[in-house]
C-alpha cells in the first residue's frame, strides 16, 4: 500500500506524531484546510478557505443557501471527484498531514476513513443487518461472527440496536425516517472511520427524530471527528464546539460555538444568527 | 425525552440553591456577630460576601449560554428568568449582610453594643425564616409555601418601624446614643430589605411553578374574583 494511503488507513498512526501544524485549542487538529480555491466550471464557489477541524470535536458549518458549505464538506473525502466541472483552483486539503488531492491517494481509501451521512436518509433495499456490514462485505469480510458483532456495536453506536434488535431481517426502508437516519450512520460506523461528514442530517426529520440524531451526534464525538453541515442554527449552537459561518463562498468566522453564539467577532456573523441577515 | 444538555439546567438550579444557602448563613453569621459584639466574625463576613457575587456571575454566565445555545421555552426558560432574578435578590441579601456587619463594627468602635437591639433580632429571626422557606418552595416546588411567605413581610415592616420609633426615642432620651441608634435604625432597614428579597424570591418561585404573577393572584383575591 502507498505510504499516503497507509497514513490515512492505519489509525495506529494517526496520532499526534503526524500533525504538521496544531492548533492552540485542546485538541490536536485532524483536517487542516490551506488557501482553499475551487470552482464548478468557472465560476468559483469557494474562495481561499483556511481551517483547522480539530480531532474528537463537533464542527458545524453555518451560512445561507450557496455560501459553499456543503461543498466544502464535500472536498473532505472528495465527493466532488464525481461532478466533472468540479476542480480546485490553489490550496489543500490535509487529513491526518496527507494532501487528499495527491493523485497517490485514492480516493476509496479515503472515503473509509471519512464517512459521510446525507440529507435525506439513503439506506439500501436490503435488510437492516444487510446495509450495516455493506461496507464490510466489500472490503471482502464474510465471516459471520464478525459480521454480526459489527452490526451490534454499530447499531447501538447508532442508538438503534434496542428498536431493531428483533428485526434485522426486515428491509431498512421500512423504518421510520428517523430510524433510516441512524441505520445510514451505523453503516458508516461500520467501515470505522474517523470522520464523519453529515451534511444536513436533520432537514427531513421530525423534532422528536432530530433529537435523537443530535443525542447520537453528542455521543459519537467520544470517538469520532464530526463536521455537520446544518440550516438550522440552534441544532449548530446545540451539537457543536466550534462553529463556522459562511458567506458568499468565504469563510467569514470560525469560533467556539460558545463564543459565536454568544459574542461572535464579526458583524456579519452576528447579523446572520441573529436574523438579521438579507 | 432528557437531552444532554438538560444537566446544564440542574446547574443553574444548584448554584442558586447554594448561593441561597450562603445567603442565609451570612445573614444568621451578621446578627451573631451584632449579638456577640464580635469583629473578628463581621470582618470575616464582609469578606464572605464575595463568595456570593461570584455565584451571582456564575449563574448570570450560566444563564446567558443556555438562552444563546439552547433555546430554551416554557418551564426552562421561567427557570432561567428566575435564576437570574432570584439570584440578584440573594446577592443583595448578601450586601445587605455585609452592610450589617460594616455596622456592627463602628459601634463596637464606640463601645459594646448595649440592651438596645430593639426588634433586630425577631426581624432577622423572621426575615431568615421567609428566606429558608423561599429557598424550600424552589427545592420542593410547592407554590403553596412560596404564597405562605408574602404575608410574613408585613410582619417585619411592622418591626421595622416599631424599631424606629424606638431608637428615635432613645435619641431624645439620650444624645450619646445617636451615634450607635443612627447605626441601627439602618440594620433594622437591612434587616427588613432582606426580608423584601425573601418575598421577591417566593414570587418569582410562583411564577417559575405557576407561570401566574403571585401579585396578580393577590390583587384578585382580594378583589374576590
Amino acid at each position: 500500500m502507498p505510504v499516503m494511503e497507509d497514513r490515512l488507513e492505519n489509525k495506529t498512526r494517526m496520532d499526534a506524531t503526524n500533525v504538521e501544524s496544531p492548533p492552540d485549542e485542546k485538541n490536536r487538529s485532524l483536517i487542516k484546510i490551506s488557501d482553499f480555491d475551487f470552482f464548478y466550471g468557472d465560476k468559483q464557489a469557494l474562495f481561499d478557505i483556511n481551517m483547522d477541524i480539530a480531532e474528537k470535536e463537533v464542527t458545524a458549518f453555518i451560512g445561507p443557501s450557496g455560501c459553499g458549505k456543503s461543498t466544502l464538506l464535500r472536498c473532505i473525502n472528495r465527493m466532488n471527484d464525481l461532478i466533472e466541472i468540479a476542480r480546485i483552483g490553489r490550496g489543500d486539503v490535509r487529513v491526518n498531514g496527507v494532501d487528499i488531492y495527491d493523485p497517490r491517494v485514492d480516493a476509496t481509501v479515503l472515503r473509509k476513513r471519512v464517512g459521510m451521512v446525507f440529507q435525506k436518509s439513503n439506506p439500501f433495499p436490503k435488510s437492516i443487518y444487510e446495509n450495516v456490514v455493506y461496507g464490510l462485505r466489500i472490503q471482502g469480510i464474510s465471516k459471520k461472527s464478525v459480521l454480526d458483532d459489527a452490526v451490534e456495536k454499530c447499531l447501538k453506536g447508532a442508538a438503534l440496536w434496542e428498536e431493531v434488535s428483533d428485526r434485522l431481517d426486515t428491509s431498512g426502508l421500512s423504518l421510520s425516517g428517523g430510524q433510516q437516519q441512524r441505520l445510514c450512520i451505523a453503516r458508516a460506523l461500520a467501515v470505522e472511520p474517523d470522520i464523519l461528514l453529515m451534511d444536513e442530517p436533520c432537514s427531513a426529520l421530525d423534532p422528536v427524530a432530530t433529537a435523537k440524531v443530535e443525542e447520537l451526534i453528542h455521543s459519537l464525538k467520544n470517538d469520532y471527528t464530526i463536521v455537520i453541515v446544518t440550516h438550522n442554527m440552534q441544532q449548530a449552537a446545540r451539537v457543536s464546539d466550534r462553529t463556522a459561518f459562511f458567506y458568499m463562498g468565504k469563510l467569514i468566522e470560525m469560533n467556539a460555538t460558545d463564543q459565536m453564539f454568544m459574542s461572535p467577532n464579526n458583524e456579519q456573523t452576528e447579523a446572520y444568527i441573529s436574523g438579521r441577515f438579507g | 425525552m432528557k437531552r444532554y444538555f438538560h444537566e446544564e439546567l440542574e446547574d443553574v438550579r444548584s448554584n442558586l440553591m447554594l448561593m441561597g444557602e450562603k445567603s442565609v448563613e451570612i445573614t444568621n453569621s451578621a446578627m451573631k456577630a451584632m449579638l456577640e459584639g464580635d469583629q473578628v466574625l463581621a470582618e470575616k463576613i464582609i469578606k464572605s460576601d464575595d463568595v456570593i457575587n461570584d455565584i451571582e456571575t456564575q449563574i448570570d454566565d450560566e444563564v446567558a449560554r443556555y438562552i444563546s445555545l439552547r433555546a430554551p421555552v416554557a418551564r426552562d426558560l421561567r427557570l432561567l428568568f428566575v435564576a437570574v432574578k432570584a439570584s440578584h435578590d440573594l446577592e443583595r441579601v448578601g450586601d445587605e449582610a455585609s452592610s450589617v456587619a460594616k455596622r456592627t463594627i463602628k459601634i463596637l468602635t464606640e463601645g459594646p453594643i448595649g440592651p438596645s437591639l430593639g426588634q433586630v433580632p425577631k426581624m432577622c429571626e423572621l426575615a431568615v425564616s421567609m428566606l429558608k422557606e423561599a429557598l424550600q418552595s424552589f427545592i420542593q416546588e410547592d407554590e403553596n409555601i412560596a404564597y405562605s411567605i408574602i404575608k410574613r413581610d408585613k410582619e417585619v415592616d411592622s418591626l421595622n418601624r416599631e424599631n424606629f420609633s424606638q431608637f428615635v426615642e432613645l435619641m431624645k432620651q439620650d444624645p450619646s446614643t445617636v451615634a450607635t441608634c443612627t447605626e441601627m435604625v439602618f440594620v433594622s432597614k437591612s434587616f427588613e430589605r432582606i426580608a423584601d428579597h425573601a418575598k421577591n424570591i417566593a414570587e418569582e418561585v410562583y411564577y417559575l411553578l405557576t407561570s401566574q404573577s403571585l401579585k396578580e393572584v393577590i390583587r384578585a383575591e382580594k378583589q374576590g374574583r
